[in-house]
């Protein structure tokens, strides 16, 4: 597990070297203050909840989430660096893991510094706290699954514009696999089984439920079955890689 | 010859791209205290086999093993006892000479004082003190070698397996590589790939040619040598490598 330790240490490090981090925990707490003031009517609405702000988590992710992603390992692939990081005593899931925890932690931060609207909407009124939490929980690990989809699509490029493209693309699809739109054009010749499998996949739906409050297992799973899965495949993809 | 002193062992390795073979049937044993010059014109196969030694790249063939242990069977005790300097010293550009150098340490299981002592032995080393804290971007061509050098024996390896450890880097730093090499070879088992024929007959105990896949020579240096007819190594490698 040390070994694990020193790799989150690394890439979180990595993180904040550049000016990269401070500009995405900008852009993510402008937007997200944004949408939910002026596109989410807050004010408007006058209730006592955050629904405006998580609302709109799942369209953010889509662009931010990439851009935090597409490095992971398409960066180590064009340095080379990912021939010194696979002959160091260390599993590659183990590898895969640690970054993608950095990431997540990442996300974490940007996440937690929107407290003060927390505190705001306590201050204005008396919100269900216990919603609230289980929100940014939802957000929270609806965040993660975005991020192993990247980290998986990013281990198949040493280009990060094409792995941030993908995955944005990759991550709609999911989104969008339960809204009526998308269900309509499969509904006139697919068989029910399917448009509802399509349907159970997306990420909308298991977030509208946890956003409501209800912390159902099945969504809990749902998004940690995505993570497990995507990061499973990231490993088998840096196995069948490496050397190309 | 006991099977303990073969440290590297190699029996008929091959590795197959598609349908193109990059190594061929290739086999030798490094005892330790052996250093061995890997030689070879560009694409001969040199880095392919390095790299599956370190465990880098799956093996298509034959059997490869450190210390007695199999290369594809146990990969984490092999890649604990090897250091690697891969081709061109791949590094992490964001981070400082000292902070990378604690990540490879940390990432080998090293912690504490004994952690601090071989961070600080490989930087004196590689006299490492004056970029310890700047950005390994920054540096020059010759430190960035160097740093790579130092992650690849921080941890007192039993092998060293070395691309091109002198590539890049001007004559004073080169003495000094070569100087380190023959110091560290006493109870080590080294392997030096490099296209500068000079560097073979300055610290290799042996040197071993490969062209297109396949060892067409395997002896000492001198050995090398007196098979030219002029006295330059130079011909010998043409000969031994030209199609």
């Amino acid at each position: 597990m040390h070994n694990c330790l020193a790799i989150i240490k690394r890439e979180v490090g990595a993180y904040f070297s550049t000016p990269l981090a401070y500009v995405f925990i900008v852009i993510f707490l402008a937007l997200s203050g944004a949408l939910t003031f002026f596109m989410g009517a807050f004010f408007e609405r006058g209730q006592a909840d955050l629904n405006s702000f998580f609302s709109f988590h799942p369209w953010l992710y889509l662009f931010l989430i990439p851009a935090i992603s597409m490095r992971l390992w398409a960066e180590e692939r064009k340095t080379g660096t990912v021939e010194l990081l696979l002959t160091l005593p260390i599993s590659t899931w183990v590898i895969v893991v640690g970054k993608f925890l950095a990431a997540w932690i990442f996300i974490a931060i940007a996440l937690g510094l929107t407290f003060p609207l927390w505190l705001t909407v306590n201050y204005l009124g008396d919100p269900d706290n216990g919603v609230i939490v289980a929100s940014y929980l939802g957000s929270f690990i609806m965040a993660g699954s975005y991020l192993a989809i990247g980290s998986c699509i990013s281990a198949t490029t040493r280009n990060q514009v094409i792995a941030f493209i993908l995955t944005a693309v990759l991550c709609f699809l999911f989104l969008m696999s339960g809204v009526e739109l998308v269900q309509s054009f499969f509904q006139g010749w697919a068989p029910s089984f399917m448009t509802e499998a399509l349907a159970s996949m997306s990420f909308l739906t298991h977030f509208n439920t946890i956003v409501r409050g209800v912390i159902d297992l099945r969504d809990i799973v749902f998004f940690s079955s995505i993570i497990g899965v995507f990061l499973y495949i990231n490993t088998a993809v840096i196995h069948l890689t490496r050397g190309s | 010859m006991t099977l303990k002193e073969n440290m590297i062992a190699i029996e008929g390795l091959t590795k197959d791209f598609d349908s193109f073979r990059a190594v061929d049937n290739v086999s030798f044993n490094v005892e330790k205290g052996e250093v061995l010059g890997f030689l070879g014109p560009n694409g001969a196969g040199k880095s392919t086999t390095m790299k599956m030694l370190t465990g880098y790249l799956p093996i298509s063939g034959g059997t490869a093993s450190i210390c007695g242990k199999d290369v594809t069977q146990y990969p984490l005790e092999v890649k604990s006892k090897i250091g690697y300097l891969p081709e061109g010293a791949p590094l992490y550009g964001d981070m400082t000479t000292i902070g990378f150098l604690d990540f490879i340490a940390e990432v080998r299981g090293l912690s504490g004082s004994d952690k601090q002592a071989k961070v600080d032995l490989s930087i004196k080393k590689l006299q490492l003190e004056s970029v310890m804290n700047q950005p390994i971007e920054t540096l020059s061509k010759g430190f960035k070698r160097r740093v790579g050098f130092a992650q690849a024996i921080l941890h007192d390896p039993d092998i060293l397996i070395l691309d091109e450890p002198t590539d890049g880097l001007d004559p004073n730093q080169k003495y000094q590589v070569r100087e380190l090499i023959k110091e560290m070879a006493r109870d080590k088992a080294i392997i030096i790939s490099t296209h500068i024929l000079e560097e073979v007959e300055a610290v290799c105990s042996r040197a071993v040619i490969i062209a297109a896949g396949s060892i067409v020579f395997d002896d000492t240096p001198e050995k090398l040598k007196a098979k030219s007819t002029n006295g330059s190594l130079d011909q010998v490698f043409r000969e031994l490598t030209h199609h």
